[in-house]
């Protein structure tokens, strides 16, 4: 049941007075309710389980584990110079 | 896909693998809690690629194969009745119960209907006023936050004739369960990501110091799980305890707020019955009292059911990071996927269903370097 997927909202909208968004996942769209993300905004990625949004992605976070393979990489090299 | 395709490239995961290997000096055994990432990890063979001594156990993250035999034949029940439409998530419908489950009633002429979001259960009841929508809102604190929203906006909208049938339970009670075992060998978690996206992660903190162990809250795509799996053996190799959060892109401290606090408005928590592992107290949610009219175990007041489980199947043991799937005498002989004996062979979290349909029937068999 932990199985939520990323999304980028395209559109907001109301309805029973709930917030709810068009989202985008790679080319098939769906409404999801955006209640618990209320500042999102069009053209932001959220986490998706079972049509509610459960978090914006955050895109800074996101760069993390590739700085730190990068960081590893320059690591890598060193100690290929050094044998 | 944006956010998910990068987290899949084999040029990084062979690095992140390679990193594990680098630091690994002395066996450690890693349980991670979520079904979902029991499944990932099978698929994209991440267990296989890591070095000998790291060895990961499945944990009982899969809300499915926890909810109690008692709860699967009452939806049944309920589900037979011709005045109900009843509701489920897909793979609740194949779940055994003692002697039929949710599809064979289906398929006996019952009213059962898969639906992708509870919101969906409300336009349902709203099209069938002569009919009561029952929703089975099985799931971890991941789902919370949604089937809180139904029932509060059944509420709200004065829809009476929905009701759910609730096996919410919770992780951390799980994982001190687990801990306080006599026989446990776990020595470090990979954190359930998404559940943590919802509650945050302050209340592993007290946790990780009172077992003095590293909880790493871990996604679930294969660079999430190998960066998971990546901190926590470095935390174990370095005796460093408590708790950290590599998968901050879903992440925050205080997970979502307004979800938890909409959570708390309509939920309460209590003990619960976990299939396989017994009684865990404190464990799982029910409804508040001033939520009681959608409480479908005391609208539909079921007599005592006599309960069968099946005296082969082993799905205790292996929730528990006991014994693997290919352990047990029946894996792939009698209980398949199309005939299974127990939760585990049939839930997409289930190990030993995901053992099954990426062909582990030895178990793991380790990628040569």
């Amino acid at each position: 049941m932990c199985l939520a997927i990323p999304g980028k909202v395209v559109d907001l909208y109301r309805e029973h007075d709930v917030l709810m968004g068009k989202v985008d996942f790679g080319g098939v769209a769906k409404r999801v309710c955006l209640e618990h993300t209320p500042e999102v905004q069009p053209g932001q990625y959220v986490i998706v389980h079972v049509g509610f949004a459960l978090q914006v992605v955050d895109e800074e976070e996101a760069k993390q584990v590739f700085s730190f393979l990068e960081g590893m990489n320059e690591l890598g090299e060193l100690q290929t110079d050094q044998t | 896909m944006k956010y998910q395709q990068e987290y899949r490239d084999p040029v990084a995961a062979q690095k992140l693998r390679q990193a594990i290997a680098g630091i690994t000096t002395q066996p450690w055994t890693i349980m991670e809690v979520c079904g979902g990432q029991t499944h990932s990890i099978v698929k994209y063979g991440i267990d296989e690629l890591l070095p000998p001594k790291v060895e990961l156990v499945h944990g009982p993250g899969c809300p499915v194969c926890v909810t109690p035999l008692e709860l699967i034949d009452r939806a049944i029940a309920i589900a037979a009745r011709p005045e109900v439409i009843f509701c489920s998530f897909g793979d609740m419908l194949r779940v055994p119960g003692s002697k039929r489950d949710l599809f064979d009633v289906k398929a006996a002429g019952g009213d059962v209907r898969i639906v992708y979001s509870p919101l969906d259960c409300l336009k349902i009841a709203e099209q069938n006023p002569d009919r009561t929508v029952v929703f089975f809102a099985v799931g971890f604190e991941t789902t919370s936050p949604p089937n809180a929203m139904a029932v509060m906006q059944a509420k709200r909208r004065g829809i009476k004739n929905f009701a759910v049938l609730v096996s919410h339970v919770l992780v951390p009670p799980a994982m001190r369960a687990i801990l306080s075992s006599p026989t446990n060998r776990v020595q470090g978690f990979l954190g359930a990501g998404h559940v943590c996206a919802v509650m945050g992660y302050e209340e592993y903190e007290p946790l990780a110091q009172e077992f003095q162990i590293p909880i790493v809250v871990t996604g679930f795509e294969p660079l999430d799980l190998l960066e998971g799996i990546y901190r926590c053996v470095s935390m174990l190799e370095a005796g460093k305890v408590g708790v950290e959060n590599p998968y901050a892109r879903a992440v925050r401290r205080e997970g979502n707020r307004p979800a938890r606090q909409l959570v708390d408005e309509v939920f309460e928590v209590g003990d619960r019955k976990w299939r396989g592992i017994g009684t865990i107290p404190q464990s799982g949610l029910k409804l508040r009292p001033e939520f009681a009219e959608y409480d479908a175990e005391t609208r539909f007041a079921v007599s005592q059911l006599e309960v069968l489980e099946s005296d082969v199947c082993i799905s205790g043991l292996i929730l528990q990071g006991i014994r693997k799937p290919h352990e047990c005498p029946a894996f792939g002989k009698t209980c398949t996927p199309e005939r299974p004996l127990g939760a585990t062979m049939v839930s997409s979290e289930g190990a030993c269903a995901a053992y099954y349909n990426y062909g582990r029937y030895r178990g793991t068999t380790p990628v040569p370097v």
